[in-house]
């Protein structure tokens, strides 16, 4: 399987405290892999690096098998690595697809917006990633949808903007459990594509029902790697994971 | 039929609050017909109307994108002087009045730039740093013309004063403009990145800026829009009247500022309408000759002028909360 992205043996240093210790990390293509930790393991710096946001102090990054130097977030997002942020980055108060293409708009000369062909491309995406009720097209409001419905507008976003792996940033905090499943439905769809994801969460049942690979943080260090064939149940994710950082 | 609903729901979402300040606007003519049909009929009564409106919307249409981006500006009462007074002593001093056309319209420009980066820049209140430069630059204006006003009835001989004012087998000529910068002015909101990205900037700044929107420069260039909006109107006034008055535009900081609103844009920013705001400006310009016209007396207007502002505002509420 190709390697979308390899982090190897990264370092991040924030003056004497080490964030990051020699973590290493790999996704491959239409693979979904579950990052889980405390808070403070070290989740949220692993992600920032993995974008572009943070460079290591020390370690390699490879896209595609290829070594890249001067890793930054513009470099992540050429390279296909989108981003879906805690709080979506979305308006609410205008349509879906002014939100798919903010900033990013389909533009005749002089500025003037491609309003028919965006409105086709973004019920072609919403479709694509599962949305199927009726009463919800390009031009609906953002802030008539539901929590999980706005997760599935940034996703299909990260579509549009040619994502080859979708981070998701604990996408099913304070989500209802219909919502989670609208989420889950969304991500499988992602993968159904063919793309990546990487799925951040701290609630193991979670992450543990997306994932096909689980990747254990703890105080900087990826403690464990697990796949979903070598576990049964969740709570032996959860187990696993007690051990290895109680003996960490 | 739930497809359908979806349709009529987003249609109402967009146009819901154009529509109602269409209603509001319907129902005023009807009140005025009804106090005072003979009057109504007089086409003389809708010819003072039509040439109170298109300084209205130069002032006003501009407005509805800066509080769109979130913003507000009180300045622009003065900067209609400004622009107005450069022209003016231009035009007197013998420069060609196409020129001076041009130079004020970049005066007001540049004045929207400056109030803009202000803001922007150094984190001020919209509201209350533009009203500090509306007396700054009120003040600047007394004190340079010593409050005298100037007088260019120069422009009549030249060829931009029937193009831009002039009447056309009976039609003034600002009435044409007004229509083509509405007209323009839609589709610079509505179908512009322009317009677009001011809606995404009033509706959630943080996330606009995550997608890579230019935020403050979004900002500055509504503030430059609103002055070059004011420049426009106040140059035509002054080649309409043949004449720049050192206090002209006060009278329609207030009455710009409720065609806004009585227009349908919310005050919180990221929705706007430049079709309720014409209609805005109609139901302002007909309450300010209406109450007259229907045998009232003139004390009358300024009461019925803050009537029709709270029950426009609570009408448009019924169109929802913001959502977030």
């Amino acid at each position: 399987m190709e390697n979308i992205i390899e982090l190897k043996k990264v370092t991040k240093r924030f003056g004497g405290i080490t964030a990051l210790n020699r973590a290493s990390l790999k996704v491959t293509k239409g693979e979904v892999v579950g990052l889980i930790g405390d808070n403070g393991a070290g989740k949220s710096t692993l992600i920032k690096t993995l974008v572009g946001v943070y460079s290591p102090d020390e370690g390699e990054i490879f896209i595609r098998g290829d070594k890249i130097i001067n890793w930054n977030a513009l470099k992540a997002r050429e390279s296909g690595i989108e981003t879906v942020f805690q709080d979506r980055a979305l308006t609410p108060q205008q349509s879906i697809v002014k939100n798919i293409f903010m900033g990013k708009e389909l533009r005749y000369p002089f500025g003037f917006i491609k309003e028919k062909e965006q409105i086709y491309e973004a019920n072609r995406l919403i479709r694509e990633i599962g949305f199927t009720s009726k009463l919800i097209n390009a031009e609906s409001p953002v802030g008539n949808l539901s929590g999980g419905e706005r997760q599935g507008v940034a996703i299909a976003r990260a579509i549009y903007n040619n994502a080859e792996l979708i981070v998701l940033d604990e996408p099913t905090n304070n989500l209802s459990l219909n919502e989670t499943q609208k989420v889950f439905d969304f991500v499988l769809n992602v993968k159904k594509s063919n793309r990546s994801v990487l799925f951040i969460g701290h609630n193991i049942y979670h992450v543990y029902d997306i994932s096909d690979r689980f990747v254990i943080l703890d105080r900087g260090e990826v403690v464990h790697q697990l796949n979903k064939n070598d576990i049964s149940t969740p709570e032996e994710l959860m187990k696993i994971m007690r051990d290895t950082i109680k003996t960490h | 039929m739930s497809n359908n609903n979806s349709y009529l729901s987003n249609y109402f979402h967009r146009n819901g609050r154009a529509l109602g300040s269409i209603g509001y606007f319907v129902l005023l003519m009807v009140i005025f017909f009804i106090g005072a049909p003979e009057a109504w009929i007089r086409p003389n009564l809708h010819q003072s109307v039509f040439v109170m409106m298109p300084t209205l919307i130069f002032l006003t249409i501009p407005l509805v994108f800066l509080v769109a981006s979130g913003e507000i500006d009180l300045s622009f009462a003065s900067t209609y002087a400004v622009a107005a007074y450069v022209f003016a002593l231009l035009v007197k001093n013998g420069v060609d009045p196409g020129i001076c056309f041009v130079l004020g319209i970049l005066t007001g420009a540049a004045i929207g730039a400056l109030v803009g980066t202000l803001i922007v820049v150094f984190r001020l209140s919209s509201l209350v740093a533009s009203l500090g430069m509306l007396f700054l630059l009120r003040g600047v204006i007394l004190l340079l013309t010593n409050s005298r006003s100037i007088t260019i009835m120069e422009v009549e001989n030249h060829w931009i004063y029937p193009l831009l004012v002039g009447n056309f087998y009976g039609f003034p000529m600002q009435i044409f403009w007004a229509a083509l910068f509405v007209i323009f002015c839609y589709y610079f909101f509505n179908k512009h990145v322009f317009g677009i990205h001011i809606q995404h900037v009033g509706d959630n700044t943080v996330s606009a800026e995550q997608m890579g929107i230019n935020v403050n420069a979004v900002k500055i260039k509504a503030f430059m829009f609103v002055g070059v909006g004011a420049a426009i109107g106040g140059i035509f006034t002054t080649m309409i009247t043949y004449t720049f008055f050192p206090t002209q535009g006060f009278g329609y900081l207030l009455l710009a500022l409720a065609a806004v609103f009585v227009g349908g844009t919310p005050y919180w920013g990221g929705l706007g309408t430049i079709i309720g705001a014409v209609f805005g400006v109609g139901i302002i310009a007909y309450m300010e000759i209406g109450i007259i016209a229907i045998g009232w007396s003139g004390e009358w207007r300024q009461f019925f002028n803050g009537l029709i502002i709270l029950l426009a505002l609570l009408g448009h509420r019924l169109h929802g909360e913001r959502v977030r």
